[in-house]
Order: C-alpha cells, then sequence, then structure tokens
C-alpha cells in the first residue's frame, strides 16, 4: 500500500472515525506533562507533543495490575480459588506513539512472549493493539535513538507511521492490522510529491540532527566480565540514589513483583512494576541480598541493557534511546557517558 | 559563582595533596542543561571536573552518612544544617569532616523555566550573575535569576553555613521578614474535606519511585518503613491510601530534623510539591519547640529530647 495524505484540517475526523470503532489512547496534557490516556473527544489528542513523561509500557504492563481475585469467605467453597480479574481487552489503538517506544514493545516481547512462557494480558494487549506511530521531526537534545539501531521514523515496531510534513499528515501503513485500522477510515488523498520530498527533508533533518552519539558495537565483542569488574563503576555509581526513576520511566524496564492485598474477606493478587535500584528487589527470604551495595545494583541497571540483554537475545541494546533516564535523574546519571565508558577500548587511567 | 568554582577546586587540590582528607564531595558539570552530578573526587588529577553554578540544588549531607573517611564536602547553608543534623543523630563524625562552606544566593528552579519555554527544549544554558542566558533550536531566551530560584530558596534564612571549616567566599546578607509559610497557611484554612482532596490531588501523579525519600539526607534509615517485607507494612501499589501513606509517614519521619533544603522536590521526576508536607511539620516544630532543624550544634533535635520547659501547649 503506497503512502498517504490527509490535511490537518481533516485529520480530527479521522480519529473520530478511529473513536467510533476502537478505543482509542493518545498522548493527552495532563498537569506539565503528557500521557497516554484514553480519549473521550477528538480534540484531547495533542500530536503536537515532544513525549509523554513516562513511556507508553504501562499501556501493556500497567504500573499495578489486579491479575486475580480471590475470596476468603469461610465456607464458600470458592474460597481461596484464583479467578482471573475482568480486563478489557476490546480492539484499541494507540495513536501518536513515538517510533523508539513502539521499538521497545519488541524489545520487551522477549520476555513477556516466548515460546516457552506467554505472559497471557502483555500478548492478548499486543494483540489486540493498533500502532500508530508518530515520526519524531524535532528530536530532543537528550535523543540517541540512531545510535542504538532505531530512529526517528523507524518503521519496526508500529503499524502505521505518520508524518507531520506541516499542512497534513502523511501515513505509511505497514502491516495488515495497519491496513485493517486504516480501511475503516475515509477522507485520505494519494501524497503529492512536494509532500514526499518534503517528508524524506524532515528525516534526513531529523536523522542529521541526531547524529551517532557513540559506538555500541565493542560492547558486544567485550568479555563479559572484564566490563562486570571494570573500575569505573565506582565513579559512575557515586551520584546514584538509587530511586526508580530511571526504570520507571524506561520502556524498556520490565521487572516486576507479585503480591497479594487482602481487604476483609476478598484478595487480589496485583502485578506491580518493580525496580533493580531497589534494595529489596534482591532481597532473598533468608535474609542474604546478593546486590546489597548500591554499585552493584547500578551496575546491574546499565549491564542489563547494554550487555547480558544483547548478549542473550542476538537483539541489540535493551534501551532505544529516548533519553527519558537522562533528563529525569534527579543526580544526572547519563546512560550515554556509561556507554561511552563500557565501549571504550581501555578503561585502565593513563 | 565562576568564583566558586576556582576556589573549590583550589581548596580540593590543597586538601588532596596536604592530606588533610582522602576524598572530596562536590558536583561536576552535567550532561544536561539546569543539571549538575554530585562528585566525589579521589585524586588531585580530578580536580579540575568540580563544578559550582546555580544547578546544585541536591544536597551534598546526603553523601556522608557511612562514610570511613576523611572527606571534605563542598556545604550551602542547607547542606550545612543537614550537616549538623547528622553530626547530632551520629551519623558522620566531625572530626572526619571538612566543610567548604558555600554562602549561597539560592538555587534555580529548573521546573519553572522549563514551564516558562512552553515546551521549547534548552540545549544550553550559561550563568553570568545575574542572568541565565538559555539557547535552543531557533531561540534564545535570558532568565533572571532571582525570579527563578526554587521555591525553598525564595524564602530562605540561612544562606550562609552554619558550621565550615573555610568558607569559599564572603557571607552573604540573609534575607530578611521573610514569610516562610503563606502557602501552609493556606492549606491549614481549608475544610477537613477540601483538605483531603488536595492532599490527593498533590500526590496523583506519584509513582513511588522514591526519588524524594532517596535524595533526602535525614532518610538513612537501614530499612524504610515502606521495604520492611517481613512483615509488609505498607502497599506497593500507586492507590491513593498506599501512597499517602508513604508521603505522610515520610513527612512525620522528618519533623524538627528537615531544613527546607528541597533536594526532595527537585528529584520528583512528575513534579510534585513535597515540601507541602514537610513544611507544615517545620512549622508545627517551630511553634510548639521554636526549634529550627541543623542551626544550633549543640542543642538535640525537641523530638529526641525532653526539656522541662518545652511549650507543649497540646497537653492538655
Amino acid at each position: 500500500m503506497s503512502d498517504i495524505y490527509i490535511s490537518r484540517g481533516k485529520f480530527p475526523e479521522i480519529i473520530g472515525q478511529l473513536m467510533a470503532r476502537y478505543r482509542v489512547y493518545a498522548p493527552v496534557l495532563k498537569g506539565e506533562y503528557h500521557e497516554f490516556a484514553k480519549i473521550e473527544k477528538t480534540e484531547e489528542a495533542d500530536l503536537g507533543y515532544q513525549n509523554t513523561r513516562l513511556s507508553p509500557k504501562g499501556l501493556f504492563h500497567p504500573h499495578a495490575e489486579r491479575m486475580f481475585e480471590y475470596s476468603l469467605v469461610k465456607d464458600d467453597p470458592q474460597a481461596g480459588i484464583l479467578k482471573e480479574a475482568p480486563k478489557d481487552f476490546s480492539p484499541r489503538v494507540v495513536l501518536g506513539i513515538r517510533p523508539c517506544d513502539a521499538k521497545a514493545f519488541q524489545l520487551d516481547d522477549v520476555n513477556f512472549d516466548t515460546t516457552a512462557y506467554q505472559d497471557p494480558w502483555w500478548v492478548r494487549r499486543r494483540q489486540t493493539t493498533t500502532l500508530i506511530g508518530l515520526a519524531c521531526n524535532e528530536p530532543c537534545g537528550t535523543c540517541f535513538c540512531t545510535s542504538l539501531g532505531t530512529g526517528p521514523f523507524d518503521t519496526a515496531g508500529l503499524d502505521v507511521l505518520l508524518v507531520d510534513t506541516g499542512e497534513g499528515y502523511t501515513a505509511q501503513v505497514l502491516t495488515q492490522k495497519g491496513k485493517d485500522v486504516v480501511g475503516i477510515t475515509s477522507g485520505w488523498e494519494s501524497v503529492s510529491r512536494t509532500v514526499s520530498e518534503k517528508m524524506e527533508g524532515l528525516r534526513k533533518s531529523a536523522e542529521d540532527s541526531l547524529g551517532r552519539q557513540f559506538d555500541f558495537d565493542p560492547i558486544k565483542q567485550k568479555d563479559m566480565l572484564e566490563l562486570f569488574n571494570a573500575s569505573f563503576w565506582d565513579e559512575v555509581q557515586f551520584a546514584c540514589i538509587n530511586c526508580g526513576t530511571c526504570t520507571f520511566l524506561c520502556p524498556t524496564c520490565w521487572c516486576f513483583d507479585i503480591q497479594d492485598e487482602v481487604w476483609g474477606d476478598k484478595g487480589d493478587r496485583i502485578r506491580l512494576w518493580d525496580s533493580c535500584m531497589f534494595p529489596l528487589f534482591t532481597f532473598h527470604g533468608s535474609g542474604h541480598n546478593p546486590r546489597s551495595q548500591k554499585l552493584q545494583r547500578v551496575r546491574q541497571r546499565f549491564m542489563h541493557k547494554l550487555k547480558y540483554y544483547p548478549d542473550k537475545y542476538h537483539n541489540g541494546a535493551a534501551c532505544v534511546g529516548c533519553g527519558r533516564c537522562v533528563k529525569f535523574c534527579p543526580v544526572n546519571i547519563d546512560i550515554r557517558e556509561v556507554v561511552r565508558r563500557m565501549s571504550a577500548t581501555c578503561v585502565c587511567p593513563a | 559563582m565562576r568564583e566558586y568554582t576556582e576556589r573549590i577546586r583550589e581548596a580540593a587540590k590543597r586538601l588532596l595533596s596536604e592530606q588533610r582528607v582522602d576524598t572530596v564531595i562536590g558536583f561536576r558539570r552535567g550532561t544536561v542543561p539546569f543539571m549538575n552530578e554530585p562528585f566525589l573526587v579521589k585524586s588531585v588529577d580530578q580536580v579540575d571536573q568540580l563544578y559550582w553554578d546555580s544547578n546544585c540544588g541536591i544536597n551534598l549531607a546526603n553523601y556522608l552518612p557511612k562514610r570511613t573517611d576523611r572527606v571534605a564536602v563542598v556545604a550551602k547553608g542547607c547542606d550545612s544544617r543537614n550537616i549538623v543534623v547528622h553530626l547530632l543523630e551520629n551519623q558522620i563524625k566531625r572530626d572526619q569532616l571538612y566543610i567548604l562552606g558555600a554562602p549561597c544566593r539560592g538555587m534555580v528552579d529548573k521546573r519553572r523555566m522549563m514551564a516558562d519555554l512552553k515546551g521549547k527544549e534548552p540545549l544550553h544554558a550559561e550563568e553570568n550573575g545575574k542572568e541565565i542566558k538559555v539557547s535552543g533550536r531557533g531561540f534564545q531566551v535570558t532568565f533572571d535569576r532571582q525570579t527563578y530560584l526554587q521555591s525553598n530558596c525564595a524564602i530562605c534564612t540561612h544562606r550562609n553555613p552554619v558550621v565550615y571549616d573555610e568558607l569559599l567566599g564572603d557571607p552573604v546578607e540573609e534575607q530578611q521578614g521573610v514569610d516562610r509559610y503563606p502557602d501552609v497557611r493556606r492549606i491549614e484554612a481549608m475544610s477537613v474535606d477540601e483538605r483531603w482532596r488536595y492532599f490527593q490531588e498533590l500526590i496523583a501523579p506519584c509513582i513511588r519511585c522514591y526519588a524524594c525519600r532517596n535524595a533526602c539526607p535525614l532518610c538513612y534509615c537501614p530499612t524504610c518503613f515502606v521495604d520492611e517485607s517481613r512483615p509488609q507494612w505498607v502497599g506497593k501499589t500507586i492507590d491513593p491510601t498506599d501512597t499517602l501513606t508513604f508521603h505522610f509517614l515520610r513527612a512525620y519521619h522528618v519533623a524538627g530534623r528537615c531544613t527546607d533544603c528541597g533536594s526532595c522536590e527537585r528529584a520528583c521526576p512528575v513534579g510534585i510539591e513535597v515540601r507541602k508536607f514537610t513544611k507544615k511539620l517545620e512549622k508545627e516544630v517551630k511553634e510548639l519547640y521554636g526549634y529550627e532543624a541543623g542551626v544550633t550544634p549543640d542543642q538535640r533535635p525537641p523530638l529526641d529530647t525532653f526539656k522541662p520547659g518545652d511549650p507543649e501547649p497540646f497537653i492538655k
């Protein structure tokens, strides 16, 4: 299917047509920042946004998800039996997601959807959700997607890619799901040569503005223990306060904890975001903690993203360069600097 | 600010080469505008990375507990007060410390500058005395430093370090006639229902990342009450009951100890004004005991001591 185009004025109609058939999630300004939320009116969708403060991972892997519920009523024959908590799996469109965040879901799939195990909620949400991306015409100063194999116009994780060309949007339909979604909308035109050239220009300027900020490849070649035992971790970890900002904002941090919460004679089994920055994350029932030190925890986060994951899945780094952790780390620990240190050929002092 | 950078480097070089200290804690220049990174200098060749400007709002006293070495630390008024609290609470020994006092004219509020940039992204920021020049793609804006101070700095009455071994500059004039609590009084004047709603809205964006707690020098408990797991004390969801429990209890734990350094608010990734909780308790402690945290090295915090002369009007 060749690219199609719609003028800015007519675009709300497209959103309206989507809302008639799908639950539509889009960037919505809430307080001082944007987040993905279900929209009830077309004008709530703000595609002029830069990016959401929290990544959209919560759409598939919520911060606190009720998995099961159970009764503890005495004499109830059903007491203590876990029952799946009701969830809405009706068809959904995520509109305006950035290419980096969409790519992140593919990187997360290796955890939630494997040949041995399928996480039922992640998998069903992935199946019933269509991702309509929005290319980044003006990446942030903290973005580094092009240095990790994705990019501001990357189509890899998307079903449709929209490009804002000023007077309107072009749409590149990439998958059958994308075709189905675009199929229910009307009002599109063919892309004129001027628009097509403009789109190419936007792509080039966005990619050029990012450049290649570091070379990730040497990390793949390096010996894992050499990196694990490197002396630079001591300097990297000093400022860290071990909060969960980086992991909670990150689109590829998928770790969770499972807890039971009981209220009277009813109980819920809940899955919660967890963070390798927290000492409790690795605290054993025995009282032993294999990562009791801050250095160990900081190293784990970077090693997981940049060494263990690439070595295990041969899928590149578990980082898409969205830059959220760079922007919001309270003490300015910058993953780009860490990559440079990890990839430097010699880590010994001069 | 440039003078401070030079003086910090000079002092660090001197103290390390004379072996007066083993390490120096300061800041190095950040990789993004309005941010600097707390930095531990271990040898003279790292000294030139030390840096100072109006983005050093993180409280360096947070990095002192459990240190066993002899350490020099750069301390603004608030940091020095937190050092006093640490000394009173036996978290560090005075003879281990060499305090480089930094008389302070306040740190700037990144969040308010970002809000006034209305979505434009700052790529460079340069400070020049009273002004901060910010530029990005196709724009340049000048912010007046005084107007964009962190809200805790704007009402600070202890800009000069209360304890130090040397000063990095001449003492600055303390702000006079500051009303520290107009916002607290506004909340106090609310009806119970209004106030409850206010608190619920205040913490609604909280993601339980604990950046506020972890940026706080007072939060050094080996196991925080929210991390107790055997048994678990507090729920870990983002349900308002759990989240408010965390914020309220944390505020009570720092009552009579909090110096209003603003690190908590600065660290919060979702922009919650967490000082609204701590300031109320600061006000209470001041009214009930006439005590300001960390100002007097020889006076114990009111909540860990008893004095027959305490006003204690709440005991009927």
